[in-house]
C-alpha cells in the first residue's frame, strides 16, 4: 500500500467514526461545572477543579495511576497556575467525558517521520485525529502521554478556577479584580485582607467562567520543575493504597478462574460436582471468552483460596483447537520466510537506499531476533463486578476507562450509561491494562451471582499464560559505507505482527482495518540518523498469538535493531561508536547534546580492567534518551555495573519522577534484555510463574545516574522512554569486552 | 482459629490449610499484603511471624495461630516505622503493589543485621519489584539503618 492511500483510508476511518461529531458544539477542554458533580458541599468550578467546604483543591484526574506518577504530576499542572501549595491538593478519578479524551495518544501514532512533522499532509491529519480523539472521549493512559495531553487543558483549567477565585473575593470585598490576586492557597486584596478558600465557597457558585485565561511564562513557575513529592507514596507505604485486588464490598464473593491453555482452543466439557462439593463454593461457571479472553472456567466461593482450591479439583477437557501444532520454532521460520519473500509497506524512503547499497565500497548485513514478552504487572488481572436491578458497577485496575465502560456495556446487554467505572489504583500497567479481556468475564460472573458483587482475580499462572504479548521480531538491517568510511545507506526490513488492528478487533471490532501500523516499526523507520539514502520497510506477518502494548511498544525492540546495528557499522568504518554517532546528527542538536551529555557523564571509555562500556542512543514519544552501560562478566554471565542514562524530556515538570521512571525503565529493559522470554509449544505459553520467567532482583540492579538536558520546550513522554536504550546498550558493551556480537533477544554468551 | 495480628487478637472461620495470606486479606480484611505469585516466589506476600519474614502465600494458617504476626498495616505500631519515613525521604514507591512486602522484608532484614552493607541488602531483598524501585530501596534502607542508629 502506498502512503497516500494509507493516510486517505485513515480519514476515512475517521469518518465512520465521528458520526455526530457535527451535531456537537465546538468546545475547549475545559468543561463546565456541570462536568464534576458537586459532591458533598463542594462546589465544581470547571471539569478538572473543585473546591471542597474546607478549602481542599479537589483535581479530577482522567489518568491512571500505576506508578508512573501522574496523580502528582498532573495536579501539579493545575496547582501551578491555581497559586495553591500541592498539599492543598487531592486527587479524584475523573468521570468519563469527553473532555478527558487522550488526544496525544492518536496524535503520536500517526506514522510520520518526526523531521516531517511539518509536513502538510502531517499536518492535516494531525488536525483531524486530535479533533477526533476530543469526541471520541478515549480516556487511555498509555503511550507516555499523560503530561503531554494535560499540558495545556490542565494549566488551563487551573487558571481558570484562579480567575474565578478572584472574582470571588472581589465580589465578597466588593472590590476590583484587578485589585486582588491568589498565592500560596489564599486570595490576598492588595489592601492586606486574606481569604482563604473555604470561605468563598458561597460566592464561587455564582461566578461565570472565565472567557480566555493567561497561562504563566516558564519563567514564572513556581511548581513546575523542581521535585515534589509525591501525592501517593504515603498510602503506598502504610498499606492503605487501594488497588483492585484491595476492593472490598459488602457481601462480596470471590472468583478464580482457568483458561483454556492452548491459544485459540475452546471448552469441550466439565462436570462441576467436584469443585461445588467443597464448603464455600458458590457457584461453577462457564465464560465463553470476549474482547480477547479465552473460554474459562470459574468458580465462584467465599474466598478466592477457596475458588481456586475448587478449580484443582475439576476435570476440564479442552478443544486445543487449530493452534495446537504452534511453536515459537515454527514461527520464526515463518517470520524468516517472510522476511526472504515479501517487500512490506514501506513507511520511510529518502534517496535510493537499494542503490546506494550497491554502489557502497563496504556493505555490512546483520538479522536481529526478538522473543515474545509477557507484561507480568506485579498485580495480576483482576476486576470486580456488581450487576443488581439493570445497572452494572465496575471496580478495575485499568488504563482504558472508557474502552472498559463500552466492553462491559456490551458484555452485559445493557447501555454504556448504565455501567458505572471505578478506577482503583494500579500495581503495575506497563500497557497490560490497556487491555479489558477480564472484564467481560468479572461481567458475567456478576450476572451469575446477581446481587451479589464478586471479585475474579487470575492467579499468576493464568496471568503468564493469558497476556497480549510484545510481538516476536526479526529485523535485516543493511547499511553501506563509502570509501572513506562515511555512511551512505540505511536500509532495513523488519518482520512482525501488528497490535493496533488485533487490539482493534477486541476492543471494537467495527473499526478493525488491515492497515499498517506505526508501533510494528517505530524507532526503526524514524531515526535522526542522517544517511543519504533510507529505506525502511515492514512485513506484517499475522499469528494467532495474542499480542499488545508492551512498555514502549515497537521501541522496545526496534532501538535493540537500530542501535546494535548502528555500533556495527561504526566498528565496520573504524570510529568511536559515539563518534560515528555524532557525525550522523549535524542537523539534529538536541540528539547530538544528549548523546554528549552521556558519555561526558559517564567518562565513555575509562573503564577498568574486564570491563567495557556501550552506548545507546533513542527517540521514543517525543522525548531523547541516550545510556552509557558498563558490563562486566561473572561465571559466564552479564553483569551490568552501572547505567548513566541521560535525557532530553523538554519541561521535566517533576524532575524526581523523571528520574524514578528513568530508573524504572531501565530496569524493566534490563529484565528483558538478560532474562525476558517467551516462549510457545505445542500451541500453549510454556513460562508460567516468575520462576520460568526471570526478573531482575535488587542484586542484579545496576547503580544508575540520571541527567537531564535543560530545557524549556514542551514536556516529552517519560514512562517508556528509559526503556528501549538499554538493551542494545548493554549489547554493544558486551561486544567491546568480548567481541561477540549478540543479536538476539534475551542476550545470551553460551548461545 | 485466633490469630494476633498487630497487637490485636481477631478470630478467623479459617480451614488451617488455607495461606496465611487469604486468612488476612479474605476473612480479616487487612488488605495491605498482597498477592503476587502463590508460591513464595516474589515477596508481595511477606509478613513477620514471630519477628521473621515469612511469605504468607505459602505457610499455611494453623502455623501462624498461636504466633505474633506483624503486617504492613502495624508495621510502625502507631506512627511512621523508620523504614516507612526513609522510603517516604526516597520518594521509593512507584504503583506501590510490591512496596509491602518490600518494607516487611526490610523489617525483618535491620531487626536482626541493624547496619547491613551493599552486599547483605543485595542477598537479603530477594522480593520483586516490576516498577524498578531497587536502587531507591536500597538507599532508604541505609537511610532507616542510620536514622535507628542515631535514635539509639
Amino acid at each position: 500500500m502506498k502512503r497516500r492511500s494509507f493516510i486517505l483510508g485513515g480519514i476515512g476511518l475517521s469518518g465512520a467514526l465521528v458520526v455526530g461529531w457535527g451535531v456537537l458544539p465546538p468546545r475547549s477542554r475545559l468543561g463546565g461545572r456541570e462536568t464534576l458533580p458537586p459532591l458533598y458541599g463542594a462546589v465544581s468550578l470547571n471539569g478538572w477543579v473543585r473546591i471542597a467546604p474546607d478549602g481542599t483543591v479537589v483535581v479530577a484526574v482522567p489518568r491512571s495511576e500505576m506508578g508512573q506518577g501522574v496523580y502528582t504530576a498532573l495536579p501539579m499542572l493545575v496547582a501551578e497556575e491555581l497559586e495553591v501549595p500541592l498539599a492543598q491538593v487531592r486527587v479524584e478519578q475523573a468521570p468519563i467525558d469527553a473532555i478527558y479524551g487522550n488526544v496525544a495518544v492518536l496524535v503520536t501514532g500517526l506514522p510520520f517521520h518526526p523531521d516531517q512533522e511539518n509536513g502538510d499532509l502531517a499536518r492535516a491529519s494531525e488536525w483531524i485525529v486530535a479533533k477526533l480523539g476530543r469526541e471520541l472521549d478515549l480516556q487511555v493512559t498509555g503511550g507516555s502521554t499523560s503530561v503531554r495531553d494535560a499540558w495545556r487543558p490542565m494549566r488551563e483549567a487551573g487558571a481558570a478556577a484562579r480567575a474565578m477565585l478572584i472574582a470571588a473575593a472581589a465580589k465578597q470585598w466588593n472590590a476590583a479584580p484587578a485589585q486582588c490576586s491568589v498565592s500560596d492557597g489564599v486570595v490576598r486584596h492588595l489592601d492586606g485582607r486574606k481569604l482563604a478558600l473555604r470561605e468563598l465557597i458561597g460566592t464561587l457558585r455564582e461566578v461565570p467562567l472565565p472567557g480566555e485565561v493567561r497561562l504563566k511564562p516558564a519563567q514564572e513557575f513556581t511548581l513546575i520543575g523542581k521535585p515534589a513529592p509525591r501525592l501517593d507514596v504515603p498510602d503506598k507505604v502504610t498499606g492503605q493504597a487501594r488497588f483492585g485486588i484491595d476492593v472490598r464490598l459488602p457481601g462480596m464473593l470471590f472468583a478464580a478462574l482457568r483458561a483454556c491453555p492452548t491459544i485459540g482452543g475452546t471448552l469441550r466439557t466439565v462436570d462441576p460436582a467436584p469443585a461445588l462439593a467443597l464448603p464455600g463454593v458458590v457457584r461453577v461457571s462457564t465464560l465463553s471468552g470476549a474482547a480477547g479472553g479465552a473460554p474459562a472456567v470459574a468458580v465462584v466461593a467465599n474466598s478466592w483460596w477457596t475458588a481456586q482450591r475448587a478449580l484443582d479439583k475439576l476435570r476440564i477437557e479442552w478443544d486445543e483447537g487449530p493452534n495446537a501444532g504452534m511453536s515459537s520454532d515454527w514461527l520464526l521460520a515463518r517470520m524468516r520466510g517472510a522476511l526472504g519473500a515479501e517487500d512490506g509497506f514501506t513507511f520511510y524512503e529518502g534517496g535510493d537506499g537499494e542503490a546506494a547499497l550497491k554502489r557502497a565500497v563496504q556493505r555490512v548485513e546483520a538479522e536481529y531476533r526478538a522473543p515474545h514478552l509477557a507484561h507480568a504487572t506485579m498485580e495480576p488481572m483482576n476486576c470486580t463486578a456488581r450487576f443488581a436491578d439493570g445497572r452494572l458497577a465496575i471496580w478495575a485496575p485499568t488504563q482504558v476507562p472508557s474502552v472498559l465502560r463500552h466492553v462491559a456495556a456490551r458484555a452485559a446487554g445493557i447501555d454504556a450509561d448504565r455501567v458505572e467505572v471505578n478506577v482503583t489504583l494500579l500495581g503495575g500497567g506497563f500497557g497490560r491494562r490497556l487491555e479489558v479481556d477480564f472484564v467481560p468475564q468479572a461481567v458475567w460472573l456478576a450476572r451469575d451471582v446477581s446481587p451479589a458483587p464478586v471479585q475474579l482475580l487470575w492467579s499468576r499462572e493464568e496471568d503468564t499464560t493469558h497476556d497480549f504479548y510484545r510481538p516476536a521480531a526479526v529485523a535485516k538491517m543493511r547499511g553501506g559505507l563509502d570509501a572513506n568510511g562515511a555512511p551512505l545507506a540505511w536500509v532495513t526490513k523488519s518482520v512482525s505482527d501488528a497490535i493496533v488492528p488485533q487490539y482493534l478487533r477486541r476492543t471494537y471490532p467495527a473499526l478493525a482495518a488491515d492497515t499498517p501500523d506505526k508501533t510494528t516499526i517505530e524507532g526503526l523507520f524514524d531515526q535522526p540518523y542522517e544517511f543519504p539514502h533510507r529505506h525502511c520497510a515492514h512485513v506484517t506477518h499475522h499469528t494467532p498469538v495474542p499480542i499488545g502494548f508492551w512498555r514502549s511498544v515497537g521501541h522496545s525492540h526496534n532501538a535493540f535493531f537500530a542501535e546494535c546495528f548502528i555500533d556495527e557499522m561504526a566498528y565496520a568504518a573504524r570510529r568511536d561508536p559515539v563518534d560515528f554517532r555524532r557525525r550522523l546528527l549535524a542537523r539534529h542538536a538536541r540528539h547530538r547534546a544528549v548523546l554528549e551529555l552521556a558519555a561526558a557523564k559517564a567518562q565513555w571509555g575509562r573503564v577498568g580492567p574486564g570491563r567495557a562500556h556501550g552506548i545507546a542512543l533513542h527517540e521514543s514519544f517525543g522525548s531523547i534518551v541516550a545510556q552509557v552501560a558498563e558490563v562486566s562478566l561473572a561465571q559466564g554471565e552479564i553483569r551490568v555495573q552501572r547505567v548513566v542514562c541521560a535525557i532530553d524530556c523538554g519541561t521535566a515538570v517533576n524532575p524526581e519522577i523523571v528520574a524514578q521512571q528513568l530508573e524504572s525503565g531501565i530496569v524493566f529493559g534490563l529484565t528483558a534484555a538478560l532474562y525476558g522470554e517467551i516462549t510457545i509449544a505445542a500451541g500453549r505459553v510454556e513460562q508460567r510463574n516468575f520462576p520460568q520467567y526471570r526478573m531482575l532482583t535488587l542484586g542484579d540492579t545496576p547503580r544508575i545516574e540520571t541527567h537531564l538536558v535543560p530545557s524549556d520546550a514542551p514536556p516529552g513522554g517519560v514512562g517508556e522512554v528509559g526503556t528501549p536504550p538499554i538493551a542494545p546498550a548493554v549489547a554493544n558493551a558486551v561486544f567491546h569486552l568480548t567481541g561477540r556480537r549478540l543479536r538476539s533477544l534475551p542476550l545470551r554468551l553460551g548461545a | 482459629m485466633e490469630f494476633d495480628v498487630n497487637g490485636r487478637r481477631l478470630s478467623a472461620d479459617a480451614d488451617p490449610d488455607m495461606p496465611l495470606l487469604w486468612v488476612l486479606r479474605d476473612l480479616l480484611g487487612l488488605t495491605g499484603t498482597k498477592y503476587g505469585c502463590g508460591i513464595g516466589a516474589c515477596g508481595a506476600c511477606t509478613v513477620l511471624i514471630d519477628g521473621r519474614a515469612v511469605r504468607s502465600c505459602v505457610f499455611a494458617a494453623r502455623g501462624a495461630s498461636g504466633k505474633t504476626i506483624r503486617t504492613i498495616e502495624g508495621l510502625g505500631a502507631g506512627r511512621l516505622h523508620p523504614l516507612q519515613r526513609a522510603w517516604i525521604g526516597h520518594q521509593v514507591p512507584q504503583c506501590g503493589y510490591c512496596q509491602s512486602g518490600m518494607l516487611i522484608a526490610a523489617a525483618a532484614l535491620l531487626a536482626q543485621n541493624p547496619h547491613p552493607s551493599d552486599a547483605e541488602i543485595d542477598a537479603a531483598m530477594t522480593n520483586i519489584c516490576r516498577c524498578g524501585t531497587y536502587p531507591r530501596v536500597r538507599a532508604a534502607i541505609h537511610a532507616a539503618a542510620r536514622a535507628m542508629r542515631d535514635a539509639l
